[in-house]
């Protein structure tokens, strides 16, 4: 620079134009301020959420706001035990049922089944993603439901002595039948990000299994599994997530009762349905009631996906040994797998 | 993996695996290969039973005065007085297509700086981290959002475009995070050579990075188009639910989702098959739009 500099201060060939520098400024910080208020934008809403909740809670108390057991609108009492209960009972009966079988198509796809099954078989489980939330309800409540209902009775008559799961009458809309189905939608994103970081396990610890004379499945639960375990945790919480801010195929199914049921096969509520069902003519505090519920579901699901991310971006961090460049992009194609899934 | 070609494969069966393993792992082994199998055809059956039951359902719906008329409110007669779903599918291209047009440069933006100024600063890594957590955030949430901010806070009615406008929060996220994932696949030496060329950061960014990256961004943008086309959740108090064609994005918009979740409800045999033919051409148009991201991701040169 300063043997290209022109004598008397004024600027050099190679450097440009304070006007022609200009753009570049203005990009870097227009970008930089987007980027920012993006941040901006969540703690705005978070802060107007608090805000537009606030009556129901000086209303009802913070405490018996989450434990009371009546979310009756026309004695204006707002109990939201049977709405978190509900979300909670259905999205681990969602994890439960959902995992297992995601996890095992994972591994039937990377490590067992025939190499050009591997590209059909998970698109066909990705597609699942695509059917919309509201048509996984209308299937549910016309088909799966009503055809269920009988093996369900079934099954309540037979364990009637344990309780919250026997003896009781099965309905067509009910905590089990919104897990079942809700357990369908969580499946491709568990196991897209399952598929995601088993391939990151290397070749040469699953060949040192075969090796020593472990068979497939020896291999797959000494080599694969462990190496993948917070991977696979943080997929199933990322489906946990998922499960339960689900709306609208949990308000088909889910039935509205008020009240906490009596067991599994019981008519329910959770907090997105009491939300998507009553926002409408909600006024007063009742409209705050449901902000607040809105407020629960915000601060619960932002719990559960940070924490997922964290495992998720660590295992994929902790599998593709050390460089900072390339870790950002196994987490980058670990979103992009569960882009593809969520679409 | 691809290292598991035929050798692995036949010393398992082969000769010395044969004597190699007893005969209760061997079992063992069987068994739990049998169970995932199992669990993988599990995972199948309901995408065949929603397939079956939509296309049964639904094609028994479909009629040409189906995709031409609006839905009416009269259903005492059944059949062809309840109308169609011309206003539904109308409304959701309208919503959509509004919503990517917010959604898309605002998320291309971000990913760019997330790439080319931000890289692994912290503020780049709380950024991503927060627009990860955002990718979970129930969509009725962002429907409550607003309607907080645009509806109680204009005072005025449901329109159209909050729906956009919620749909575009909904889609934000993920354009984000594929955009940046295609971005960092640009080779670094393209840059480079634009910049030793004199180019500033701008044009490389505009002239180089951007059209490198174009093709594999349409996929992640059209997946996230699809994601946003299906939801119904934010549109209930956003757009609101209208049985009239309008074209007017500021006033009540009906949507195809919304729709369904009306006609769901129904005690009427009629209105609950317009739901079916309503989410057969739902579906479709999803599928459609995957596809077509597909064979475009198949095509472009990065990823």
């Amino acid at each position: 620079m300063d043997a290209a500099a022109i004598p008397g201060g004024e600027r050099s060939v190679l450097e440009r134009s304070p006007l022609a520098r200009l753009p570049d400024r203005a990009l870097k910080y227009g970008l930089t301020a987007l980027a920012a208020l993006i941040l901006a934008l969540i703690v705005y809403f978070f802060i107007r959420l608090v805000g537009q909740a606030r009556p129901a809670f000086a209303k009802e108390g913070v405490a018996s706001f989450a434990f009371g057991n009546d979310w009756n609108i026309s004695a204006e009492r707002f109990g939201a035990l049977p709405l978190l209960v509900g979300t909670l009972i259905t999205s681990v009966l969602a994890l439960l049922i959902g995992v297992p079988v995601a996890v095992a198509a994972a591994v039937y796809a990377t490590e067992l089944c025939p190499l050009r099954l591997r590209t059909p078989l998970t698109l066909l489980v990705e597609l699942l993603a695509a059917v919309p939330s509201v048509v996984y309800g209308l299937w549910g409540i016309f088909f799966l439901a009503p055809k269920l209902q009988g093996a369900e009775q079934w099954v309540a008559d037979r364990l009637s002595l344990i309780p919250f799961i026997g003896g009781g009458l099965v309905t067509i809309p009910n905590y089990f039948i919104t897990g079942l189905v809700l357990a369908i939608m969580i499946l491709p994103i568990v196991s897209a990000i399952s598929r995601e970081v088993m391939s990151t396990v290397p070749v040469d610890h699953k060949e040192a299994a075969l090796a020593l004379g472990a068979t497939r499945w020896e291999m797959i639960r000494l080599a694969v599994l462990p190496y993948c375990r917070s991977g696979i945790v943080g997929g199933a919480m990322l489906g946990l997530g998922r499960a339960i801010g689900e709306t609208i195929a949990v308000t088909i199914l889910i039935g509205d009762a008020p009240r906490l049921g009596h067991h599994l096969f019981a008519q329910g509520y959770s907090l997105a349905a009491a939300i998507a069902n009553e926002f409408g003519e909600a006024q007063g505090v009742h409209r705050s009631a449901l902000f607040a519920a809105g407020l629960v579901l915000f601060v619960l699901t932002l719990l559960v996906n940070a924490v997922a991310r964290l495992l998720v971006s660590r295992a994929a961090r902790a599998n593709s040994s050390g460089a900072p460049v390339g870790s950002q992009a196994a987490g980058g194609m670990t979103a992009l797998a569960d882009t593809a899934a969520g679409a | 993996m691809s290292a598991f070609g035929a050798p692995g494969e036949r010393s398992e069966s082969g000769q010395l695996a044969r004597y190699a393993v007893s005969p209760a792992r061997r079992r063992k082994d069987r068994l739990a290969r049998g169970g995932i199998l199992a669990c993988t055809v599990i995972a199948l059956i309901p995408l065949a039973l929603i397939v079956y039951y939509l296309l049964r359902k639904g094609l028994g719906a479909w009629s040409t005065s189906f995709f031409t008329t609006d839905p009416t409110g009269n259903t005492f007669f059944g059949g062809s007085s309840i109308g169609g779903i011309k206003s539904a599918i109308l409304g959701t291209v309208e919503i959509v297509a509004l919503a990517s047009a917010i959604a898309v440069p605002t998320g291309v933006g971000v990913a760019v700086w997330l790439v080319e100024y931000g890289r692994i600063s912290w503020f780049a890594q709380t950024v991503r981290f927060f627009v990860d957590v955002l990718t979970g955030v129930p969509s009725i949430v962002f429907g409550l959002f607003v309607y907080i901010v645009l509806v109680v806070g204009t005072g005025s009615s449901y329109a159209g475009y909050k729906g956009s406008i919620a749909l575009a929060l909904l889609m934000l996220p993920v354009v984000i995070r594929s955009a940046e994932v295609i971005l960092l696949l640009v080779p670094a030496a393209l840059r480079e050579s634009a910049l030793a060329l004199g180019a500033p950061r701008w044009r490389v960014i505009f002239n180089i990075v951007l059209p490198t990256a174009l093709p594999g961004m349409v996929t992640g943008v059209l997946l996230a188009v699809a994601r946003a086309a299906g939801e119904t959740a934010p549109l209930l108090f956003t757009a609101a639910y209208t049985q009239k064609t309008n074209f007017n994005l500021g006033g009540f918009m009906n949507s195809l989702p919304v729709q369904i979740y009306k006609d769901v409800t129904s005690p009427t045999t009629a209105v609950v098959n317009r739901a079916w033919g309503a989410a057969l051409a739902l579906v479709t148009m999803i599928l459609l739009l995957n596809l077509i991201a597909r064979l475009i991701a198949r095509r472009s040169r990065l990823a």
